[in-house]
């Protein structure tokens, strides 16, 4: 049974969709149920596969699509593999997906009226691509598997307000140059190689001793810039605020946390494992150190574009941009710490990001304005999102316990490892301009003033106005505000672990 | 001689438990109050039960699981933790009382709030005293620095709001900016846990350079401790209740800074490896500069609490620069004066309280001939400046003339001139106060009629405080003891 697991991961919200799709005619109201039952069996399965993984008895899990034989020589056919590390990356995305099925049932209707089963079947959809993209063992099927993702972003996103599509078009431009550069880089290893299977390209360059070669250096750097595109690597991170803020609330929630998460992923895969550590990191290229001081520009540039933001929704993308260089940089020092910390982030700012998109979200819809002062006393008006919101804040700060902290610590380690001492500092001082961020926030909401109700002469003192009405969101959207805010202290709780399972991994990469 | 116990988590967690208690019973004043009571002499009955053990020498550990890769959160009870930590929890049993009487007096609002954030802070300051290695004080002091916050700015006013705003960003700030990286240069030098058994970077081969790099950003990063230019928060902190400035801002939190500076000193470094490097010199003469700066500055605040504050700051420095003279006598004394200058300065908040609750007054200038009118709280409110100065009969001379000792022994003669000079500057700031409360012609008093001290609640603490002053000076063999367990 464990050995089809891989494959049921991808099936189970393929058949969803379709189901959704047939339903939608006859019985709307069922799509929701539907697609919760199908992403939870497939979260499920994919916990099972962490633990299958974890157990020892299979390093990995390997499935041959349509049962190619294992041929002589090349790889034919298309194979899913599953190691530590991706069953990890597997089961945030379905886990993340099903919680935020959870957050959609109220906002579907009223935010894609009319749509609602073509909303849940894309987002099924999207799941399978996002699952695909980090099970797949085969370079080429990764960009069919990323074009799937980016159609149905596309599609999620458009589904927005008046502003959505514009921003969708924006995103489907920057996309389609992301995925083409990406095959062209595909394309050149497959005229050198021949081959498509991941592994074998990586066996064929070190036995032909490509390494020189001109036209695999020239495959290297249009992959990375393609994949630095989808993943909004600044400065190309142009079409990332937009699409995310104007997206309907439930696909931002699910596509921030994830799409740039598993782009990053995607990269560290392509370093190690296609490519090899020995290519990416030799002395004989310049462009580990550029690489850092782009990372570190990312990472500036991306916390002080947040600062100046006073929509609550386009501050938390900046600061999306400014993790991307986070991770990008952990993945380019060059040391095992670096690159586990990096990949210990994907799933902490995973987390973190979901939390507060959530809460976000909940605020902008509660108090009908998505700028910073909708915050404005919210701490006595909707305690129990802004408990759910803090955790998440102080995560971005990174403050102990949360999973914010330990990633930032690996970081830091692996930065002073390597002696990038500028990437350490550009570490801090995020974690600095994050602080002023949120404890900006933090003020509005203690003392801020509500609007519309009478204020004495002590504005905190919740005892003395009876009139301040609790106005808490419904269940199925705190039920997934908690889950993400428990898993932001889990992580944190568990980092250890976790830490070691990856590092265990990566190792096995860099000898 | 280590011995594993479970008191310490206890000692540590009691004060926690007792916050979903206080919120249980916030329509019920009494009740609630009563908790924290509770709360305060389980803490202190706890802490007594481990004195006799910490006296024979032992140290007593608790260990919750490994966080990060050899790092536990580990509770380790010496000396040196024992001794703040008694310190700590006697004053709060003390300043709840006190804060019932100023509370309630003022007819403050959210009470129930202000006495659940002092029962966090106060669990995060044993924290602190008791945490066995780096990772754990970083942790428990970033808590104290959160909790701290709501009581900082109880007042809600834009006041309160700003000077809530210089606290976080500054604490909070130099402790991610400068701590944080300095902690995990340690840690990845060492290549393991940063424990405070020994001098942990004896063992590494860390070159003066960076180790005076190190030790700048602990002792800059632990901005509790007020060092210029990072003290500027301490002032600003004064808008908050009178209880939180005397056992917060006198004791709890800016303890926990220099607190830190002396683990730093002697048990991430070790006197023996700061001696070999020769770094110690530089923290010196920065003390040096804000015990004389913060002193003048003193001298030109008009509004008490904030006079009292500067003199917190070159109090506080007293304590780094005995540290870092590196002698035996000048670390006794600075572990001495973290004792001597809490019953001293508390007793001075106490009264600058006890003033504001009976008269409305908070300058310094308001204060003429008060001495008739309020003779309890002026007596110990003397006392109190005898201590801060260093005069007999209070405890203050004792740690005095340890640090002196200690830049004796230590041959700077250019501290030891600094110290004096220090002396008598506070003498200037306080004695004015005291002589013209006292001694005024009639027609110069601002007061008229008979006695009219502040409720009881806040009277008795501070006698106690003030008595306390005198008697470690009678008596301060406990503390030298304390404090000499962690040369040995």
């Amino acid at each position: 049974m464990t050995e089809h697991f891989p494959i049921l991961i991808l099936l189970v919200p393929l058949f969803g969709a379709l189901i959704v799709v047939l339903l939608g005619r006859e019985r709307p109201d069922q799509c929701w149920v539907t697609s919760l039952i199908s992403l939870g069996i497939s979260s499920l399965i994919s916990f099972f596969t962490v633990i299958a993984v974890l157990s020892g008895k299979v390093q990995e899990l390997r499935y041959r699509m349509g049962g190619w034989p294992e041929s002589e020589g090349y790889e034919i056919g298309i194979e899913l593999r599953v190691d530590i590390l991706a069953a990890l990356v597997v089961f945030a995305v379905t886990l993340i997906g099903f919680v935020n099925t959870i957050y959609s049932k109220t906002r579907a209707e009223a935010e894609v009226q009319g749509k609602v089963p073509f909303f849940y079947a894309l987002m099924q959809l999207l799941i399978v691509g996002l699952c695909g993209i980090v099970m797949t063992n085969d370079a080429f099927n990764l960009y069919v598997l990323i074009e799937i993702t980016s159609l149905t972003s596309y599609a999620l996103i458009a589904m927005g307000n008046r502003r959505a599509a514009l921003s969708s078009f924006n995103y489907v431009i920057m996309g389609t140059i992301g995925a083409s550069f990406y095959l062209i880089g595909v394309g050149y290893l497959y005229i050198k190689t021949g081959t498509l299977n991941i592994d074998d390209i990586h066996m064929v360059l070190g036995q032909k001793n490509l390494w020189a070669d001109q036209s695999i250096i020239v495959a290297f750097i249009f992959i990375m810039l393609g994949v630095w595109t989808k993943m909004a690597f600044f400065p190309l991170h142009g079409w990332l605020p937009n699409a995310y803020a104007y997206a309907p609330s439930m696909t931002g929630t699910f596509m921030a946390p994830l799409m740039t998460k598993v782009m990053v992923y995607v990269m560290i895969r392509v370093m190690l494992w296609l490519f090899g550590y020995k290519f990416v990191y030799s002395g004989q290229y310049i462009w580990g150190e550029l690489i850092i001081w782009m990372s570190v520009l990312a990472i500036v540039a991306g916390s002080l574009l947040a600062l100046a933001r006073t929509d609550i929704k386009k501050m938390l993308t900046y600061l999306i941009v400014a993790e991307v260089g986070y991770m990008v940089g952990g993945a380019w020092l060059g040391n095992v710490t670096g690159q586990a910390g990096a990949f210990y982030h994907i799933l902490s700012d995973a987390a973190m990001t979901f939390c507060l998109f959530i809460a976000a979200s909940i605020i902008v819809l509660r108090v009908g304005d998505s700028r910073v002062n909708a915050f404005d006393g919210l701490f006595r008006k909707m305690p129990l999102t802004m408990i759910g919101f803090t955790v998440g804040a102080l995560s971005m700060i990174g403050l102990p316990p949360t999973c914010g902290f330990f990633s930032k610590w690996y970081l830091i380690s692996g930065g002073i490892e390597a002696g990038h001492w500028e990437y350490v500092c550009a570490l801090i001082f995020s974690s600095l301009v994050n602080a002023v961020i949120f404890f900006r926030i933090f003020e509005r909401a203690y003392f801020g003033k509500i609007s519309g109700v009478k204020e004495d002469h002590f504005p905190t003192d919740s005892d003395a106005n009876p009139d301040i009405r609790i106005k808490e969101v419904p269940w199925s959207m705190l039920i997934p505000l908690f889950l993400a805010s428990g898993t932001v202290l889990l992580l944190g709780i568990m980092n250890r672990s976790l830490f070691e399972w990856i590092q265990t991994a990566l190792k096995m990469m860099n000898t | 001689m280590t011995e594993f116990s479970f008191i310490p988590l206890f000692t540590w967690i009691v004060s926690l438990l007792a916050v979903p208690m206080i919120l249980l019973f916030r329509k019920r004043p009494d009740a609630r109050e009563g908790v924290t009571f509770l709360a305060a002499f389980m803490k202190l009955g706890m802490i007594f039960m481990m004195l006799p053990l910490i006296r024979e020498g032992k140290i007593l550990h608790f260990k919750f699981g490994e966080i990060l890769p050899g790092i536990p959160i580990e509770f380790r009870v010496d000396g040196l933790g024992m001794l703040f930590a008694l310190v700590a929890s006697s004053l709060w049993i003390l300043t709840t009382l006190y804060s019932i009487g100023y509370m309630r007096g003022l007819k403050e609002h959210d009470q129930t709030r202000f006495f659940c954030c002092f029962a966090i802070s106060l669990s995060a300051t044993i924290g602190v005293a008791f945490a066995g290695n780096l990772l754990t004080l970083y942790i428990f002091y970033e808590i104290l620095s959160l909790s701290t916050y709501p009581l900082v700015t109880h007042h809600g006013d834009k006041e309160a709001r700003s000077g809530g705003r210089t606290y976080l960003s500054h604490l909070l700030g130099t402790s991610v900016a400068f701590v944080l990286p300095a902690m995990i240069y340690c840690y990845l030098k060492k290549g393991g846990d940063i424990n405070f058994t020994d001098g942990s970077l004896l063992t590494t081969n860390i070159d003066a350079g960076a180790g005076l790099i190190v030790l700048l950003a602990f002792t800059f990063g632990f901005a509790k401790n007020g060092l210029m230019p990072f003290h500027s928060w301490l002032p600003n902190a004064m808008v908050a209740p009178t209880p939180v400035s005397a056992l917060l801002h006198a004791v709890a939190v800016v303890k926990v800074g220099v607190f830190c500076v002396i683990r730093v000193f002697t048990g991430v470094f070790g006197i023996e490896l700061l001696e070999k490097l020769d770094i110690a010199v530089v923290v010196s003469w920065i003390a040096a500069f804000t015990v004389i700066t913060s002193s003048l500055m003193a001298l030109s605040q008009d509004n008490l609490k904030r006079r009292l504050a500067f003199s917190t700051i070159g109090q506080l420095s007293y304590i780094i620069l005995g540290v870092s003279l590196l002698s035996d006598f000048g670390v006794t004394g600075s572990i001495l004066h973290v004792a001597m200058h809490a019953f001293g300065k508390i007793t001075l908040f106490f009264c600058a309280g006890a003033i504001y609750v009976a008269m409305h007054k908070k300058y310094v200038i308001e204060l003429v001939g008060i001495g008739r009118k309020m003779p309890i709280t002026m007596t110990a409110f003397a006392i109190g400046s005898l201590s801060v100065i260093g005069l007999p009969v209070t405890g203050g001379l004792v740690s005095k003339w340890y640090l002196v000792m200690g830049t004796a022994q230590s041959e700077q003669i250019a501290l030891l001139v600094v110290f004096l000079i220090s002396s008598i500057l506070n003498a200037c700031y306080f004695l004015p106060i005291v002589y013209r409360a006292f001694f005024c012609r009639p027609e110069e008093s601002l007061y008229e009629g008979g006695r009219q001290e502040a409720p009881l609640a806040c009277l008795i603490p501070l006698c106690i405080t003030a008595l306390l002053s005198v008697i470690s000076f009678f008596n301060p063999g406990l503390f030298i003891e304390l404090a000499e367990l962690i040369i040995k």
